[in-house]
């Protein structure tokens, strides 16, 4: 019973144990038992990239009943060795916090507030408007050559993407006859 | 690197624990310099003076790497006689049309080659529309015939001659005079970087934007890409110019280019010529020798990829299908189109050109000229709000109620909730697999394309009108999954990786065929789905492989990790040093081997001859490494593909208190100056009358805690507590000239804007003294705007749109301005006191758009 409560004390095991410096197995109490990880109860770990700069690093991404709970470096990744940077790290409130808007939003022409709308409406419509400025801005020739394009429209952004979207941005507007198709690498 | 790439730092902190030199050439003091053995801070806008004058130590010194200089680079050609270079014309090249603001590249061309014979026919537009950067993977085509070559490098029309006479003025004191560099700082420089190069040893470059924000940014990457060769250090391990990108595929949006003038894998997008069809493309465009001597085969599979059974021999693969350009169509063009009328619908996908875009207020004026704008983003940011809380509003210049601009706000799904491919900074590209599926209306932006295509089609379906047939012809039947709708990403990847003539997924670029038997969406890409896996999901951990780690995602070309590797091998194929070995030749197999995938042709012998009548890939020599290049040699100096000169040459920034101490030229002569808007006025330089007014250097930079401008970083509570607000850094001498408080505010003015900042006084900046006078930095960090927990001004309200001639980049890193204790004014005072700076300085919309 005495030995017990003694033992129980680290700094008994520390100097009885393997563990002089009291850093590792002494250290331990029963409420260091208690504690998991937050990650231990997660359902999977789904491995993806860091989505910030262009280092790439690798990232755990924990999901718990269909929400995703934690992200964290990936220790296989040979390009981050598991760390990530202030910013790889805030990935979780990123993806999860409550800054992020989770619907459409509409402003009508000289509107003062933002409106909701549903997304297959909103989608019609752009689709709508799409073919109309196309047609409104649409060249077969400048300058007595043929051009065979619209300036009706234009597109901005893709380096926050995927390759896939990217790809399917450039093949989709240059099938339309856009080419003021354009992203950060201008900048 | 270590503020902005902090993960990728570690890997330099490791050299370091084993000896290698750090040095870190910046105008402010950051935590790299922190790390740094030599922190050199140097005025921003004078980089090419400063790696001039390496150039020329090395050079002078004898400290360059014979054998690889001659057997490698174009250091031995000879030039024609008509060439005249900077020494001879006072800072300008022969070829210098000053009324179009433009060179003719025929005098810089190698003695003994003819001009590519459809180039003559080429128009003035195509060089305004950013053509240099269509050489993206690889240099420009060169001529018909053999150059001739003096090895010995003594004829003085030979490149090497050429250079030394070029930099010989670039001496350490000019350095000093130019850079505000001390000699002695400098001259240490020197040695570290010749000290750490040769057959035993290396030393690379990184750089970001930096080097790029400038109107002669590509420029500045040529200076480091003429050392680096002269040094030897390209294509071996330890060396290279490396690109630190900002974005997480950034790489990729560029390969697979949403930018106006290119087609995917570097091919250029078509212009505006009479009677043009892919042959006469085709003849123009691509290279005699080289793998671009390929053109047609990556073309014809891309317009397979594109158009599917439509394309066929008999119309062109579809050659028509494609828009022309007449000159340049960029994003600050787009801009100047919306504003005018022109272009009346917008897309913003992950861009936030309100606050992160230079001249912020054009970008807004632009928006509030448009029919309908599309934002697809995580948050509000301001590019979707500024019709109610942008700057103008805050001004009195709009009224909410006076723009028509609709406006629909998608919100987008997150990297965890769609899967796809990023491509790293390294050509590198690495899957992310969905983990959840987007809540709300949140969707990937594949879907929104996807669908948008699908909806569109369907509105057209049945037209018989000629300009839909792109459209209905267009291949677009990926298939989809779950209760969204959901694209598969994995099958774009593997029409990006291409079929065969049996629909298989090839393996290789090598296996395109000119014939329309194979299909391919990024010719570079090609092997990224070999065998019909997904290469670039593949994750064996660091730790079980060796330093090279090729079983770790997919890096274009051919999962190579180092290009032009052939280069790490000596003529004969064997490793410079067996320190530095990477590839080499195995004369028992007959085949190039090592740690890395060969950058080669694998069974190419190092003493290979082509035969005269050789055409691309076979017309390079056994030991012609550069293969991408038209003559398979790096080029010390460019005799054709860049706007702006064939060697690098220090001008001043457009905006600059400096008189160039070089030449009488002042600025780049072809920078690229948009037509004048009065909202995008530039200030005088140099001792013209009036710089006086804006007397301070201003630099934009980025900090570890946040991210471009700030949409994916201040709404994030942790990274908006870290980096509460905008702040400038100054000097405590500055803060004394001007009375400036640390952590009270500062008024920052330009031409174009007047912004307000919270003073930071730190030792971190440090005044220069430059062409004989003491100058002033301010260090304006750019990630904020008005909307999210870390708010401020957008340090880009103060810049203005002269660009490089080449890529059509901003000069972001180098402008002058004015800094002034307090807050700025509100309301209508804030554009009165921008008007009063004009008048002062005597600004109008001629000032500084001399040649």
């Amino acid at each position: 019973m005495v030995r017990r409560w003694i033992g129980s004390w680290p700094v008994y095991r520390q100097f009885t144990g393997g563990d002089p410096l009291g850093r590792g197995a002494a250290a331990r109490s029963a409420g260091t038992e208690a504690i998991t990880p937050r990650v231990s109860t997660a359902d999977a770990v789904v491995k993806s990239v860091c989505p910030y700069c262009a280092v790439g690093c690798g990232q755990d991404v924990y999901v718990e009943d269909g929400r995703v709970t934690q992200i964290e470096g990936d220790p296989d990744s040979p390009v981050s060795r598991g760390r990530l940077c202030p910013k790889g790290s805030a990935s979780l409130q990123l993806t999860t916090g409550d800054a992020r808007e989770r619907y459409v939003l509409y402003r009508r022409p000289h509107g003062t507030e933002w409106e909701r709308l549903d997304l297959g409406t909103a989608m019609e419509m752009i689709a709508d408007r799409v073919v109309a400025a196309r047609r409104d801005g649409w060249q077969w020739e400048q300058d007595g050559r043929r051009v065979r394009r619209t300036l009706g429209f234009a597109s901005l952004g893709g380096a926050t993407l995927d390759n896939e979207e990217n790809y399917l941005i450039k093949k989709l507007f240059t099938a339309l006859g856009a080419v003021q198709i354009e992203n950060q690498a201008r900048i | 690197m270590a503020e902005c790439h902090p993960v990728g730092f570690q890997w330099v902190m490791e050299a370091k624990a084993r000896g290698a030199k750090l040095v870190h050439v910046d105008p402010r003091f950051t935590r790299t310099s922190a790390l740094a053995d030599l922190h050199v801070p140097l005025r921003a806008g004078s980089d090419i003076a400063f790696l001039g004058g390496i150039i020329n130590h090395v050079l002078e010194t004898g400290a360059y790497f014979r054998d690889y200089v001659v057997a490698y680079t174009n250091a031995s050609v000879i030039l024609g006689e008509d060439f005249q270079d900077t020494e001879d014309l006072d800072g300008v090249f022969s070829g210098l049309d000053s009324d179009t603001r433009s060179y003719d590249h025929q005098t810089w061309q190698y003695e003994g080659l003819e001009v590519q014979s459809a180039a003559g026919e080429r128009t003035e537009a195509v060089s305004e529309s950013a053509r240099g950067e269509a050489h993206g993977s690889g240099g420009a085509a060169l001529g018909e015939g053999e150059p001739r070559r003096d090895p010995t490098l003594e004829h003085p029309r030979c490149v090497f001659q050429v250079l030394k006479r070029h930099y010989a003025r670039y001496t350490p004191e000019m350095v000093e005079r130019v850079c505000g560099v001390p000699r002695d700082r400098f001259l240490q420089v020197c040695e570290l970087v010749t000290e750490n190069s040769g057959r035993d040893r290396t030393t690379a470059f990184a750089y970001a934007v930096g080097w790029t924000q400038h109107t002669v940014g590509v420029q500045y990457i040529r200076a480091a890409a003429i050392l680096q060769s002269l040094l030897g250090n390209i294509g071996r391990p330890g060396g290279g110019i490396l690109a630190l990108r900002g974005h997480a595929s950034i790489q990729g949006s560029t390969d697979i280019p949403t930018l106006f003038n290119l087609l995917p894998g570097y091919i250029p997008m078509p212009h505006a010529h009479t009677n043009e069809n892919l042959d006469a493309f085709i003849e123009a465009e691509a290279a005699r020798k080289g793998f671009w001597g390929n053109m047609r085969s990556y073309f014809v599979s891309l317009l397979k990829a594109y158009w599917g059974d439509a394309a066929t021999a008999d119309n062109d693969f579809c050659f028509d299908y494609l828009p022309r350009l007449t000159g340049t169509h960029s994003t600050y063009e787009t801009v100047r189109a919306q504003i005018d009328g022109d272009c009346k619908g917008y897309f913003l996908m992950g861009e936030n050109p309100a606050v992160g875009s230079a001249n912020a207020k054009l970008q807004r004026l632009g928006m509030a000229a448009l029919d309908w704008l599309v934002v697809r983003d995580f948050s509000l940011i301001e590019s979707a709000t500024w019709w109610k809380d942008g700057p103008e509003i805050e001004s009195g210049e709009m009224r909410t109620e006076d723009i028509g601009t609709e406006v629909f706000f998608l919100p987008a799904a997150a990297h965890t909730e769609k899967d796809g491919s990023f491509t790293n900074t390294q050509r590198m590209l690495q899957w992310h697999h969905k983990a959840v599926a987007p809540a709300g209306d949140t969707r990937s932006d594949l879907w929104f394309m996807y669908h948008l295509g699908r909806l569109v089609r369907r509105r057209l379906a049945g037209s018989a009108d000629p300009m839909d047939r792109p459209v209905l012809d267009l291949t677009w039947d990926y298939p989809t999954s779950g209760p969204l709708d959901e694209p598969d990403a994995e099958a774009v990847l593997a029409e990006i990786n291409g079929r065969g003539p049996d629909g298989a997924p090839i393996s290789a670029y090598t296996e395109l065929k000119p014939d329309g038997s194979t299909s391919c969406g990024c010719w570079i890409y090609a092997g990224v789905y070999a065998d019909g896996v997904n290469q670039a999901a593949r994750r064996k951990p660091g730790r079980e492989q060796d330093w090279v780690a090729a079983e770790w995602g997919w890096a274009w070309p051919a999962n190579r990790r180092i290009l032009y590797n052939r280069a790490s091998a000596d003529p004969d194929g064997k490793p410079w040093s067996e320190r530095k070995a990477l590839v080499w030749w195995d004369a028992e197999k007959g085949r190039w081997t090592g740690h890395d995938v060969p950058d080669f042709v694998p069974d190419k012998a190092p003493d290979y001859e082509p035969p005269e009548d050789a055409e691309g890939p076979d017309a390079l020599r056994g030991d012609d490494p550069f293969i991408m290049q038209a003559d398979g040699k790096a080029w010390l100096y460019v005799p054709a593909g860049l706007m702006d000169g064939p060697l690098p040459t220090h001008y001043e920034p457009q905006e600059s208190p400096v008189t160039n101490p070089l030449y009488g030229q002042q600025r780049n002569p072809v920078r690229h100056l948009p037509s004048p808007h009065p909202d995008d006025l530039y200030q005088p330089s140099g001792d013209a009358p009036g710089s006086e007014v804006f007397p301070y250097v201003a630099t934009t930079y980025r900090l570890t805690e946040h991210h471009t401008a700030g949409g994916m970083s201040r709404w994030q509570p942790y990274l908006a507590e870290l980096q509460p607000e905008f702040f400038c850094e100054v000097s405590p001498e500055l803060a004394a000239e001007r009375e400036l408080r640390h952590g009270e505010w500062a008024t920052i003015v330009s031409a174009r804007g007047v912004i307000e900042a919270r003073v930071l006084v730190t030792a971190r900046m440090t005044p220069l003294d430059v062409a004989g006078r003491t100058l002033h930095q301010i260090g304006l960090p750019y990630h904020w705007g008005p909307n999210g927990y870390s708010r401020g001004d957008a340090a880009n309200e103060l810049l203005h749109l002269a660009l490089d001639p080449n890529t059509h980049i901003q000069e972001a890193k180098a402008l002058t301005c004015d800094i002034r204790p307090g807050r700025r004014p509100r309301g209508p005072a804030a554009t009165a006191l921008v008007r009063r700076y004009r008048d002062r300085a005597g600004i109008t919309d001629r000032t500084g758009t001399e040649i």
